[in-house]
């Protein structure tokens, strides 16, 4: 007999208590449980990257992740990345640079992006690349989402604005 | 496309995994960092009746005892990746690992479910052989040690016995001046091998090989040692020609299967392209790490 077990976790700084079946992802739970629509489901194999969350600061799959496995570590979403209700700069730059067409790879692309440069802060555009080969887009052809990730990593690091976001 | 349902287990430590693995049998399943289990348990290619999550066992990293490498079953690929002591000792076992999937893949993944799983277009595995790392196992009685290279049999099969499991990977650093690396192609990035080559050299002081390990994934059903056609550079200086001389000795011992991504005679190609290329790589390195 299998049980549903009760998982406690923080999703973006909230505290999260709910009881879930073993075999439910942690994709399944934030979206289905917990309302998260902002984690898109892609692929279900972790190629696409439309499923992308922060586990503990690390950019992971949420379909291949079960949801009672999260139990007691944090989880961020697209949501969490923007002071509140106000954009981050990264997103901001996304929507300058025309970077989101549809919408749909765009959380994944944001989180893996602003992990990556959280850890490289001085990666340049190749390393933008690879560090985002795994985040799929049908619409703009990823040369504006590199655009816009590039420009708000050299922003960062010397420009305007540079200070405001750690 | 979601699993079947299943019981969930969290082992706190290796000799518990292996008694769940005792008590429910073949259709336990153990949980590393999922990232091929759970792919197949979503396509439901596998279904499980208890799942033994491994993720809260103490993992005791990368480290170094005199000659060897010590590397816990549990360390993460980008663990791999982003270790100064790999770097170091053995820069091509973090190359392969950076090679793997995606960036989440790499966060998730670990070495011991990669040589579980034993896929044979899989980086690490071929990555060991060439390295002739050995396999570190724990069952029901007892460690035993295996070497990579007899460790895995076929496709997705290796040597575990039942209710053994992976605990760790040993990959010895011989003294004196060695170079290595790894190379493959891929049809898109992160996707698996058609063909990967992992190259080991090493030089005496003269500059003259004195031994070679290579090893091929993609082209049959486990990563093929091949150091033995390759050792036609051992006892020479390893001028360009002799690394062409071997690689094209190399390719001729491989027989790979053709399929929808590429042909036999591709992969044939291919294998003494990167063959070529990774042995070049890896003199060049052991001839620098001579000169420092």
């Amino acid at each position: 007999m299998i049980d549903k077990t009760r998982v406690t976790f923080t999703v973006n700084d909230s505290p999260t208590e709910v009881w879930v079946w073993p075999h439910q992802s942690l994709l399944q739970v934030l979206r289905d449980e917990l309302g998260h629509t902002e984690v898109k489901y892609g692929c279900g194999e972790g190629v696409c990257g439309t499923c992308t969350v922060l586990l503990d600061g690390e950019s992971i799959n949420a379909c291949l992740v079960f949801a009672v496995q999260v139990d007691g570590q944090s989880v961020t979403t697209v949501q969490g990345l923007g002071e509140g209700r106000s954009t981050h700069p990264l997103q901001d730059r996304f929507l300058e640079l025309g970077a989101s067409q549809c919408g749909f790879c765009t959380p994944g692309m944001l989180l893996v992006a602003h992990e990556f440069l959280s850890r490289r802060p001085d990666a340049g555009r190749e390393e933008i690349r690879s560090a985002l080969a795994g985040n799929l887009c049908r619409c703009t052809g990823y040369t504006k989402i590199l655009d816009a990730v590039e420009a708000f990593a050299r922003e960062r690091e010397t420009g305007p604005g540079g200070e405001r976001e750690a | 496309m979601y699993p079947a349902p299943f019981a969930y287990l969290r082992a706190t430590s290796w000799t518990q995994a292996i008694d769940w693995l005792q008590e429910h049998g073949d259709d336990a399943k153990l949980l590393a960092g999922g990232q091929s289990l759970v792919p197949m348990m979503n396509l439901r290619l596998v279904q499980a009746s208890h799942v033994i999550d491994l993720n809260a066992i103490p993992s005791a990293g990368i480290d170094r005892a005199g000659d060897v490498l010590t590397v816990d079953a549990l360390t993460r690929h980008a663990e791999l990746e982003e270790s100064p002591l790999l770097a170091d000792a053995c820069p091509m076992l973090g190359e392969a690992a950076g090679l793997i999937g995606n960036i989440r893949v790499r966060h998730r993944g670990t070495i011991g479910g990669s040589v579980a799983h034993a896929d044979p277009s899989a980086e690490l595995p071929c990555a060991l052989v060439a390295l002739r790392a050995t396999i570190r196992v724990l069952g029901p009685r007892g460690e035993r040690r295996i070497p990579a290279s007899a460790f895995f049999m076929s496709f997705f099969t290796t040597a575990l016995e039942p209710a053994e499991v992976v605990v760790g990977v040993d990959v010895p650093i011989p003294p004196g001046t060695t170079g290595s690396a790894f190379l493959e192609t891929v049809r898109r990035t992160g996707d698996f091998a058609i063909v990967g080559v992992a190259a080991a050299v090493r030089l005496d002081a003269s500059g003259t090989c004195t031994d070679v390990g290579v090893a091929v994934a993609g082209t049959g059903d486990r990563p093929e040692d091949l150091s033995e056609p390759a050792a036609a550079i051992v006892g020479t200086t390893v001028e360009d020609e002799r690394v062409a001389e071997a690689s094209r000795a190399v390719a001729d011992a491989t027989q790979p299967r053709g399929d929808e991504r590429a042909s036999s005679d591709y992969r044939r190609r291919l294998t003494q392209v990167l063959t070529r290329r990774a042995l070049g790589s890896a003199r060049d390195r052991a001839r620098a790490s001579a000169a420092r």
